[in-house]
Parts: C-alpha cells; sequence; structure tokens
C-alpha cells in the first residue's frame, strides 16, 4: 500500500449522495415500479414440506375472467448440473432451477409449484385457489439428526455423498462431506493439560431484511427483456435468470431498484424467472411481490446447525489441539455455508493440531442463502463458547487466553494461508483498556466476550469516472448500494481526484451501462469496487497529465497531479499556472476529446476481518429473560472510509446477533409446518430490546489496498452469539449450548440446575 | 366489484379516488395514487414501515381500510417536509447515518415527527418504546435514537 | 355471490338495522372498531368477502366517562386516548397498562378496549384487566341494551357471548373504592410487539391497616379463555399482602392454569411464569392501593 497518508476526505462523516431521496420517500424500491399495462404475478406454493406432485390441473383457473397466464414446472426448460459461482452462496444451477419452480417433487413448504399473472391481485388469488393439485405426500425430514439416520427418509434419491475418502455406496442425505486439517490430532490430545469439549446447535434463522423481494419482468416478442427487481447483484440475477430459461444474456437487462436491506438473502433469484415466464405467455410486463409469509417461508435463511468441538490446551492456555465437527442444514438443496464454517471456526487461533470435519445436509426446509459471513457464526459461535469455558476452567483471563493464542502477520490460518498484517491482537488489547471491560455488574449480571471473523471477499468489479464539462465527476459503478456504499465510493474518487466530495456523484447502473460487477456481498464492496473507483480516477489523472502536458508542451511525465490540478514538477522550468480538473474539462474538446476514466478488475488481497464483543446481560432467575445491557463491539476495519457507516454494520451485525443469540428460530410443526412466518412470532430486536452500542474501530492496515480497506460488513455478526452466550453463563452459572436462549429455555435449564 | 369513490386530503392537499372497500389505505395510497414512499414491510402492522398519520396520530396504513379516509387527513413521508427544506428529522437521520438500506426510513421519519409532536423532550427509553413498532434490520437502532435525539434538541430551539 | 362493502353507521339503531337486514339476507356482516385484528384476519385467516360495520361514528362507542360511581369505555374508543386519559388512568392504572401494551404506538392509534374483548384471545390483554376489576358488558341489541360480566362474554377462544344482530357498545365499571388500585402484568420475550405468553391482571382492596380485604384475580393465555381464579383471592384476602400471602396466590394461579405449549412458550413454562406475575402485580397493585386510601 501507499505510505501513510493525511487524508483529505478519507474518514470523514459525510452526508451520502442518496441520502435525501431515502429520508422523502423519492428513492424507489423493488416493490415500487410499476408500467403501463403491467399484470399482477402470484406463485401457488406447497402446503406440504415433502411431496411428490402427481397431477397439476389448472383448467378452472385459466377460465377466470382476468387471468393472463399461469404457469407450472412444465412451462420452464430443463436445466443441467453446474456449480454456481461468484455469487454468495453455494450451489447448483439445476437446483436453483427447481427451486424457483418445482418439477415433480416439493422439497418443503412454501416450494413454488405454479403461478398466475392476472389484471389484479385479487384475480390473481383467486386464481391460485382455483388450481388442483394432487401430491403423494412424503414423511418431512425437519432436523441434522433424522437426516443423518441411517435410515432416514431420503430427500433426493440419486444423491452421493461427495467429498468422502472412500466414494459413497449408497444415496443419503448428506451431500457434502468436507475435511481441513494439520499436525497430529491425538499427538495434540495427548499433549494438552486440559480437554474440553461441547456440542451446540443453532436454530434456522432469517436475514430478516424489512423488504420483500419484487421485481417486474417484461419480454417482448424478439426475445428481449429487461428485469427491474431489488437485488444484491444485478449481473447475477442476469446470468442465473439466463441459465434457468435458457436465454441469451445479452436479451436480459437488468436494471437493480434501490434494496431494502438483503444481508446475503437477495444474492439469488425467486420470482425472476416466474414473472419472465408470465410474460412471455401473457405478452406483459409482469409484477411479483412476495409478502413476508413467503419471504420466510420460500426464501433462503441460514443454516441450522450441530457443531462438535473439541479443544486441548496446556496450563498456560496455549492450545496444543482443536477438532471441530460441523453439520449444517442446506435445506431442500444442497450448498449450504458449511464450507466458510469449516474455514472459519479455528481462524483466529493458532493451533498446531487441527482436525475439521464439515457436513452439508438436505432437510426439508427452503434452500439457505447466504446471511452475512454466511457459516462463520454459526461454528464460531460453538468454538468461542468452548474456549469461555475452557478460560473459567484454567482460571485465564478470557482476553488473555485468546491473546495467548492468537493469529498475527505471518501465522498460518487453519484454512490455509499465511496472514498478511491483522488486527486481532490489537481487538483484543483495545478490549482489555475497554471501560466496559471493567464496568461493575449487579446481581444476575454477566459479562462474556467472544471473537469474530471473516475472510472479506474480492471478486470482479468495475467502474468509470466521467469527468462533466465543469469538472464535476460523475462514478458509475455497478454495485447496488446496499448501506451507503455510493457515499464511500464518492469519497474515495473525491480523494483520487483532490476535488471536493459534492463535486461528485455516484451512479449504480444496470446491465447494459455498467461493466460486469460480481455481487454486493463478501463485504467485497468498499474493497474491491472501491478499488475500482481508485483506479478509474488515477486513468483520469494519468489522462489529465497528458491534457496538461500538451497544453503546456512539456512532456507527460513532467507533470504532477495535487490538491485537483495539474502542475508541472519541481525544477520543471515551465511558466505555466496549474490547471484545475475544471479547467482542464472546459478545455477536454480540443485536447483530445471528453474525459472517462475506466477500470475493471478481480480485486485481490481482501484482508481479513477480526472483532471482539462484549455483552453484558441481565438474566431474571423467575423467567429467564435476558435483556442486553451493554453492548460493545470492537473490530479492524483496516481504514475506515466513511466511519460513520463502519460503526452501522457493526452497530446492526451486532443487534441481529443479539436476535440470532436470544429469541430468533424457525419454529416447525410435526408436518414441517413454519409456525411464526411474520415479524410477529419470528422476533427480531426492536429499538426497545437493545441499549446503544458501543463501537471502537480499529485500523491495522490491509496492505493490499491503497487505503488499507478491508472489508466490514460481515465480520459484525460473527461475535454476538458467542458473546451473550457467556454472559448469561457468567450471570447464571449455567452453560446452555443450543440457541436461541429464549426464556423458556433458559428458565428450563436454570430449574434444571436446582433440582 | 363496485367501486366506492373516497375524498380525503392528503398532505394538505384534496384529492379523490375510487377503491373497493376491503383495500387497504397502503394499497391505495401505493398502487393508485403513486405515493410509494410509504413501504411495505409485512402488511400485518408488525414492522412500521407504512406508518402514516391519521389526523395527526400515528397509525400502520396496512391496517387502516381506505373508505376510512373519507373526509380525514393523511400525512405520509412525502408531506413531512415542504418546499426547499427537509424537516429537521429527516436532516439529522442524514447527518447521523441513521440509515442503511432506507427501506425502513420513511416510517422511522413519520413515527418520530408523531413522538415529537406530541413530546418534545423524550427520554432515550420514552423514543425507543415509541419506535419499538418500527422495524430497523439494518442499523441496530443506535443512530437512529441519536438522530431523534438530535432532532428534538434542534426542534425545541436548543443547539445541538 | 356477497361483494365486500362497508358502512359507517352514525348511530345505534343504523348499526342495529345494517346488522339485521344483513341478517335477515343471509349475509355476512362483520363489525370493525379499530380493525387491527380484523385487517390481519381478513389477509391472512379468512379472507372471504362480508359487509364491514364500522362502529367508529357513533357517540356511545367513543364516549369515556369517568363519573364518580361509576366509569365507562365506549368500545370503539382507540388505546392511545384512553392512555391519555388521566381520570381513567387514576382509577384503574392497570386496566389503562393493558391496553398500552397492546401493540406499538401505531397500533395504539387505532385499537380499541372493545376490539381486543370481542376478539377474545386466550391472550388478550386488557381481558385480565377486565375481569380483575369487575367489567362489565354494555350490548346493543335489537331489544336495547343488554349488560353481562366480562367474564361470561368471552366463552371461548375467538369466541364472544354476541348474539347475531349485536354488538359491543362500551365497557362500565364501578369506580374503585378507596384503598383499591388494580394491576396488569404480562410476559414477553422481546419488550414491544409480541403476544402475551401469560398474563395477570390484579386488582385488591387494602383497609387502612393494610390487610386486603377485597380482591380479584384474571389469568391469561394459559387456558382456552382468560380465567378468574378464586383461589388466589382466598390467599390475599386477609392477609397483609406479605410474601407468603402473594406466594400463595402465585402457587394458585399456576395450579389453575392449564396453558398449552406452542410457538409463544412451552406450557410448564406458561404455568411457572403465570404464578410469578401474579405475584409481582399483586405487589404493584397493592403498592398503588396504598397511595389510594
Amino acid at each position: 500500500m501507499s505510505e501513510a497518508r493525511d487524508y483529505k476526505v478519507i474518514g470523514t462523516r459525510v452526508v451520502r449522495p442518496d441520502g435525501v431521496d431515502k429520508v422523502t420517500g423519492r428513492a424507489n424500491f423493488g416493490a415500487d415500479f410499476s408500467l403501463p399495462g403491467m399484470l399482477y404475478g402470484k406463485v401457488l406454493r406447497s402446503p406440504h414440506a415433502h411431496a411428490r406432485i402427481k397431477k397439476i390441473d389448472t383448467a378452472a383457473a385459466a377460465k377466470i375472467e382476468g387471468v393472463y397466464a399461469i404457469v407450472t414446472g412444465a412451462d420452464f426448460p430443463k436445466v443441467g448440473h453446474e456449480e454456481i459461482t461468484g455469487g454468495e452462496g453455494a450451489g447448483d444451477f439445476a437446483d436453483l432451477a427447481t427451486n424457483v419452480m418445482a418439477r415433480d417433487k416439493v422439497v418443503y413448504h412454501g416450494h413454488a409449484v405454479a403461478a398466475v399473472a392476472a389484471q389484479t391481485s385479487a384475480i390473481a388469488d383467486a386464481a391460485l385457489a382455483a388450481i388442483k393439485i394432487d401430491y403423494e405426500r412424503l414423511a418431512p425430514v425437519m432436523d441434522l439428526d433424522t437426516a443423518m439416520a441411517d435410515n432416514a427418509t431420503l430427500i433426493d434419491e440419486r444423491l452421493f455423498t461427495a467429498g468422502l475418502p472412500e466414494k459413497a455406496t449408497k444415496p443419503s442425505n448428506v451431500a457434502a462431506y468436507m475435511e481441513f486439517k494439520r499436525g497430529d490430532i491425538a499427538q495434540g490430545f495427548a499433549e494438552a493439560d486440559v480437554v474440553v469439549e461441547g456440542t451446540y446447535r443453532t436454530p434456522t434463522v432469517h436475514q430478516g431484511y424489512i423488504e420483500p423481494h419484487a421485481c417486474v419482468a417484461s419480454i417482448n416478442q424478439g426475445g428481449q427483456a429487461t428485469i427491474w427487481c431489488c437485488t444484491q447483484g444485478h449481473f447475477d440475477v442476469r446470468s442465473m435468470t439466463s441459465k434457468v430459461l435458457g436465454m441469451n444474456v445479452a436479451d436480459i437487462r437488468v436494471i437493480p431498484s434501490e434494496i431494502g436491506g438483503g444481508f446475503g438473502g437477495k444474492t439469488t433469484i425467486y420470482l425472476e424467472p416466474v414473472a419472465m415466464v408470465l410474460s412471455k405467455k401473457s405478452g406483459r410486463p409482469v409484477k411479483i411481490t412476495m409478502t413476508r409469509d413467503e419471504v420466510f417461508r420460500a426464501s433462503g435463511p441460514a443454516s441450522a446447525t450441530k457443531c462438535k468441538i473439541k479443544i486441548g490446551a496446556k496450563k498456560d492456555g496455549t492450545f496444543t489441539a482443536m477438532s471441530a465437527w460441523l453439520a449444517y442444514e442446506a435445506g431442500g438443496y444442497k450448498g449450504s455455508s458449511m464450507a466458510p464454517g469449516a474455514m472459519c471456526v479455528f481462524a483466529p487461533y493458532v493451533v498446531p493440531h487441527f482436525l475439521i470435519q464439515g457436513y452439508d445436509v438436505l432437510v426439508n426446509k427452503p434452500k439457505v442463502a447466504a446471511y452475512r459471513a454466511p457459516g462463520a457464526p454459526q461454528s464460531m459461535y460453538a468454538c468461542e463458547s468452548l474456549i469461555d469455558d475452557l478460560a473459567r476452567q484454567l482460571k485465564i483471563d478470557p482476553i488473555d487466553l485468546r491473546l495467548k493464542n492468537a493469529v498475527s502477520a505471518g501465522s498460518q490460518a487453519a484454512y490455509g494461508p499465511k496472514y498478511n498484517a491483522v488486527g486481532f491482537k490489537e481487538c483484543l488489547e483495545a478490549a482489555k483498556k475497554h471501560p466496559n471491560y471493567t464496568k461493575k455488574l449487579g446481581p444476575n449480571e454477566g459479562r462474556g466476550l467472544a471473537a469474530g471473523f471473516w475472510f472479506n471477499a474480492g471478486m470482479q468489479s468495475s467502474a468509470e469516472v466521467h469527468i462533466n464539462e465543469n469538472g464535476t465527476v460523475t462514478v458509475v459503478e455497478g454495485s447496488p448500494d446496499i448501506g451507503g456504499s455510493r457515499a464511500s465510493m464518492a469519497l474515495m474518487a473525491a480523494e483520487e481526484l483532490g476535488v471536493p466530495y459534492e463535486r461528485v456523484r455516484v451512479v449504480v447502473a444496470d446491465t447494459e451501462n455498467a461493466g460486469y460487477n460480481n455481487v454486493t456481498g463478501g463485504s467485497r464492496v468498499t474493497f474491491a469496487t472501491g478499488m475500482a473507483v481508485i483506479q478509474a480516477a488515477g486513468d483520469i489523472i494519468t489522462q489529465c497529465k497528458q491534457r496538461a502536458a500538451a497544453t503546456w508542451g512539456i512532456e507527460a511525465d513532467l507533470v504532477d497531479w495535487k490538491d485537483g490540478q495539474a502542475i508541472p514538477k519541481p525544477g520543471v522550468n515551465a511558466d505555466v499556472k496549474p490547471l484545475t480538473l475544471a479547467q482542464i474539462a472546459a478545455n477536454s474538446g480540443r485536447t483530445g476529446g471528453p474525459l472517462l476514466g475506466r477500470a475493471s478488475l478481480n480485486a485481490r488481497g481482501a484482508g481479513p476481518g477480526f472483532s471482539i464483543n462484549m455483552a453484558d446481560v441481565r438474566v431474571d432467575p423467575e423467567t429467564g429473560k435476558v435483556d442486553v445491557l451493554r453492548f460493545t463491539a470492537i473490530q479492524d476495519a483496516g481504514k475506515a472510509i466513511h466511519p460513520a457507516y463502519v460503526e452501522g454494520q457493526m452497530q446492526g451485525g451486532a443487534a441481529q446477533g443479539i436476535g440470532w443469540a436470544l429469541n430468533e428460530e424457525y419454529i416447525y410443526d410435526s408436518n414441517g409446518v413454519m409456525q411464526n412466518a411474520g415479524f410477529l412470532d419470528y422476533r427480531m430486536p426492536v429499538a426497545s430490546d437493545l441499549p446503544m452500542i458501543d463501537t471502537q474501530i480499529i485500523e491495522v492496515p490491509n496492505p493490499s489496498h491503497p487505503y488499507g480497506v478491508r472489508g466490514v460488513g460481515e465480520v459484525p455478526i460473527v461475535a454476538p452469539l458467542a458473546a451473550v452466550a457467556n454472559a448469561v453463563r457468567a450471570a447464571t452459572g449455567i452453560r446452555i449450548p443450543d440457541l436461541p436462549l429464549s426464556p423458556p429455555r433458559v428458565l428450563a435449564a436454570l430449574e434444571a440446575a436446582k433440582a | 366489484m363496485s367501486k366506492t369513490r373516497v375524498e380525503t386530503k392528503i398532505n394538505g392537499e384534496q384529492m379523490e379516488f375510487l377503491c373497493e372497500p376491503q383495500q387497504s389505505m397502503l394499497d391505495v395510497l401505493r398502487d393508485t395514487l403513486g405515493l410509494t414512499g410509504t413501504k411495505e414491510g409485512c402488511a400485518t402492522g408488525d414492522c412500521g414501515a407504512c406508518s402514516v398519520m391519521l389526523d395527526g396520530r400515528l397509525i400502520c396504513s396496512c391496517l387502516m381500510l381506505a373508505v376510512e379516509s373519507n373526509g380525514r387527513q393523511l400525512t405520509t413521508i412525502e408531506g413531512i417536509s415542504r418546499g426547499e427544506t427537509l424537516h429537521p428529522i429527516q436532516q439529522k437521520f442524514l447527518q447521523h447515518a441513521a440509515l442503511q438500506c432506507g427501506i425502513c426510513t420513511p416510517g422511522f421519519v413519520v413515527a418520530a415527527k408523531a413522538l415529537l409532536d406530541e413530546n418534545p423532550n423524550p427520554t432515550e427509553e420514552e423514543i425507543r418504546y415509541h419506535l419499538a413498532g418500527n422495524l430497523c434490520r439494518c442499523t441496530g437502532y443506535d443512530k437512529i435514537i441519536r438522530a431523534v435525539q438530535d432532532a428534538a434538541q434542534t426542534l425545541r430551539g436548543e443547539a445541538s | 355471490m356477497q361483494a365486500f362493502a362497508y358502512a359507517a353507521p352514525e348511530t345505534v339503531q343504523q348499526a342495529l338495522d345494517v346488522l339485521a337486514e344483513h341478517q335477515g339476507a343471509g349475509r355476512r356482516a362483520q363489525v370493525m372498531a379499530g380493525g387491527t385484528d380484523l385487517m390481519v384476519q381478513m389477509r391472512l385467516v379468512d379472507g372471504s368477502p362480508r359487509t364491514i360495520v364500522d362502529i367508529k361514528k357513533i357517540a356511545e362507542t367513543n364516549r369515556l366517562d369517568v363519573g364518580a360511581k361509576e366509569v365507562y369505555i365506549g368500545a370503539a374508543i382507540a388505546g392511545a386516548v384512553l392512555s391519555a386519559s388521566k381520570p381513567l388512568k387514576a382509577c384503574f392504572p392497570g386496566l389503562v397498562e393493558s391496553i398500552d401494551l397492546i401493540g406499538s404506538a401505531q397500533i395504539q392509534g387505532r385499537a380499541s378496549l372493545g376490539g381486543n374483548l370481542c376478539n377474545a384471545s386466550p391472550a388478550g390483554d386488557t381481558i385480565s384487566a377486565l375481569v380483575a376489576n369487575a367489567g362489565v358488558c354494555v350490548i346493543a341489541s335489537k331489544g336495547g341494551l343488554r349488560e353481562m360480566s366480562v367474564e361470561s362474554f368471552v366463552v371461548g377462544v375467538g369466541k364472544n357471548a354476541l348474539k347475531p344482530g349485536e354488538f359491543l357498545l362500551g365497557i362500565k365499571f364501578q369506580r374503585p373504592a378507596k384503598g383499591t388500585s388494580d394491576a396488569y402484568l404480562r410476559f414477553i420475550p422481546r419488550t414491544e410487539m409480541d403476544i402475551a405468553v401469560a398474563g395477570a391482571g390484579v386488582s385488591v382492596t387494602l383497609d387502612a391497616s393494610g390487610t386486603c380485604t377485597a380482591a380479584r384475580v384474571a389469568i391469561g393465555a394459559v387456558a382456552p379463555t382468560v380465567i378468574p381464579v378464586p383461589a388466589a383471592v382466598d390467599a390475599l384476602i386477609g392477609s397483609k399482602l406479605d410474601a407468603a400471602a402473594l406466594d400463595k396466590a402465585g402457587k394458585a394461579c399456576s395450579a389453575a392454569a392449564s396453558p398449552i405449549s406452542d410457538k409463544r412458550g412451552t406450557a410448564e413454562y406458561r404455568r411457572t411464569v403465570v404464578g410469578v406475575l401474579c405475584r409481582r402485580a399483586t405487589a404493584i397493585a397493592a403498592e398503588r392501593a396504598k397511595e389510594n386510601r
């Protein structure tokens, strides 16, 4: 990276460029778009968690006046097996196609089985009610133990476990096995003075974005189509829709709306191909919007897990061996976040001997999607809970125990590579000094601490920087702005070009107006798309130097760029006045045409992010209710481009993690039907549930980024689960290994301990 | 289906529309009147994204029949700022970075205005309970609460 | 097929006429006050067409009267209005709390006491408080007004004692005697926005010596309907509401409960917590009653 710099605008708390439209209701989100002649599409969903589709009769529905198109699986092409890459989740295009519209089988309650387009949504509802489907019901497989049992009902009879040391000989619900190891695990445990172990479970949880999925699709008779939708990656919507429908990529234009939250959940598709086929059949644009009920039942939640962890340590706290057995629910189709969960579980620690085994398991629940640091919160909840118990057993301060084993630059990560500069020790040391670490606690109160980690991603981005005729700047990029990234892009362009922030505007362009970009995910936008913006701005500077050189009649390499102006290098005897960006822009017609800077890249060297979270809780011994009194999030951001939005990521991740720890869970009945598919009973934290969330940004620059940026969006959700659970342990003296720590579970544990 | 004619005042402007008796105010605002600043997050009164004021009282527009608005006055997010200037609540949301994705923001702004209209000097706890019906999944509420506190101070004429 | 329709009668007689007309023609009519439950039910449970009879324009459903002897609360008054009434709060602080606990500020802008009662949910927050305060339903009926105690009004899960063509006009109470006050507590996993996992409404009367001379206890979300708990009352009357009496009353509530396990809590949990709530609510009511002597 460049030398330590004196930044002019980086690190300031500017107002985001898209802000006014968002506080006045002008900003257009997914469901806000409409077209003349548009029809309303609705999806019929399976009433069974697991069943074969015997027959679909749409005749009665077709007769209803105002119904323009009805589609079922028969209207979709067969899609071959091919791994989905580039997104944030795992999966297969063939599965994606049948997840979008079931063919011969439904694998979860809420699975799409048919859809209609009608003049009004009321008519569409009536048409759905008139579709008759014969199902052959099968036993639902609703949890890991049932799914992994020897004689389990098979969700996919053709599924053989991939990745086993010896090829699987019979089908099972285990889609994949993965193993990481180093050293000799038996020797490592033999060297230990103390060995601790535990089994932990986490429930199915949802990202809980407030905006339901929505899209409008319109296709003409020539096969050219446009999709308007809320997504974290419109280029992925394009490629996935083209695969699922067998369409030419170039015939699909995807225009992203503003996006009302995603957290990984909007990195895949559900409605777009359905709306497209309905549009094709009806010859009209078709809009589909999910209800909240549909969002819970039919979009991808995060995996429920069962994790067994074992740690061996010396009396002084040095880890000698660690093992992890991790099973992740994938939902009705393979592709959970088991792999990243397995890669993250021991990432913060130096451990000579370890064994990590992961299982990707089918159950009759919606196919999981990415959820903020996908996989890491679950496995690290287990590990960080056990480390807390180990610290207690060894009578070592939990920060000191972690410091003793913490990775730093040069340590080899459990998942493979050697770390470059990372800020884990800095986070631990900051936690130790933080006033909240030593605040006095009252009766029934406890303090818990845990570490978080996420790799962060790079991947492909492109950006253009246009200099307008008055020297103002338009940045054109293709990463949907889900939390203020336009502001970060504008800050980086302004910094690089040396112009005031207010002179830069940022456009998130559609698939026909921006170069290719991977999804807004993996905490990659400020890092990778930001790097593209910096490079595109650099391209402008190169061009401006050339224009200035031509104007002055000197060589371009004798021109410098400083504070938004071209100036001759020191010692260059040029009797000229500096040329500002505005002056060069005004004159660009005479010096070679408009100023257009470009960059496209596959960003390498995303800096891993670490965090420490501390939670103070009070537990009501008579009701088992846990109140969070204080919460402190400390995280290495590398360099905070816009500190307020970095803090916002930390606070938002903390709130989601607290919800995951305390109350959020999918509750199913014995038929595999979700009982709490709404915000009333899927209990996400509300404003009165939380305290202010204290934040401390640590800045250990990422050497691979010009400004030292690391991704910050995902790390924040990893540590809160164990931080809260460890606080409950401290307050009650009892370790409750299964989440959520809902009042009935906590009270039952308290009463069991008394008995 | 026979439609009902409704006359109402929205953001100070006299309006009339036709609706079906069972249609919600939210659906009419968004689909009939094109006022899409009011958002739908759940349609069951659990998220607050569709918050509006009916004769000055905060309600969820998803839980009100559109026909009930006949002869009443509604304020939506589109009516919070007038002319060239943002309302102080809107300004403070921007200054404090109290929004990330922005889908819940219109509902929060309307709900916060309803609170400060009634209680110009609320405590943090009062703000949190008043806004408990507005879900935000991005911010953890911290910056929203601070923005409302700061806006209250500005509206009281105190320097912040 | 019947189409949706909306009627907003302005007098009790007009409302009764609309209901009678529908009844006679075999069409469905449904009374709406705040609509916060009705709109959700129409969207998620039963969306079939009906005439919605909005009773908010009738004077008698909007009247709030805190008199020297009697208190009357119109069935359609929004929670936000009731919570803002200082005289009502002075008489029945627990009842007002139970109203205020229903949903968010937005819900409070519409939800009514009458609606919460007619909806007859086992977990309806106001119902326990109404029973604890011996509320009496005033029902508009073809033959005139009729009255019925709240506990006999609620007859099952989602079922009330209204006959076809009738509607709830309001609820009345005797103004509490000196030394009397009430409290309502419910348990929810969050701080707001949940349905009660268990609830307890308590009213106590204390004499000058601090001895409990009268009490009413009702518990919610632990049986098909809110239930009065006479055994808890027996434990309180004659005591000084000391820890032992409270404990006994709490145990009586746990014993009286016949809860189910569902998405909101296990039966065992509800049984335990309803006792805790009774104990805590009684202590609050007792403090208030002392101030009211």
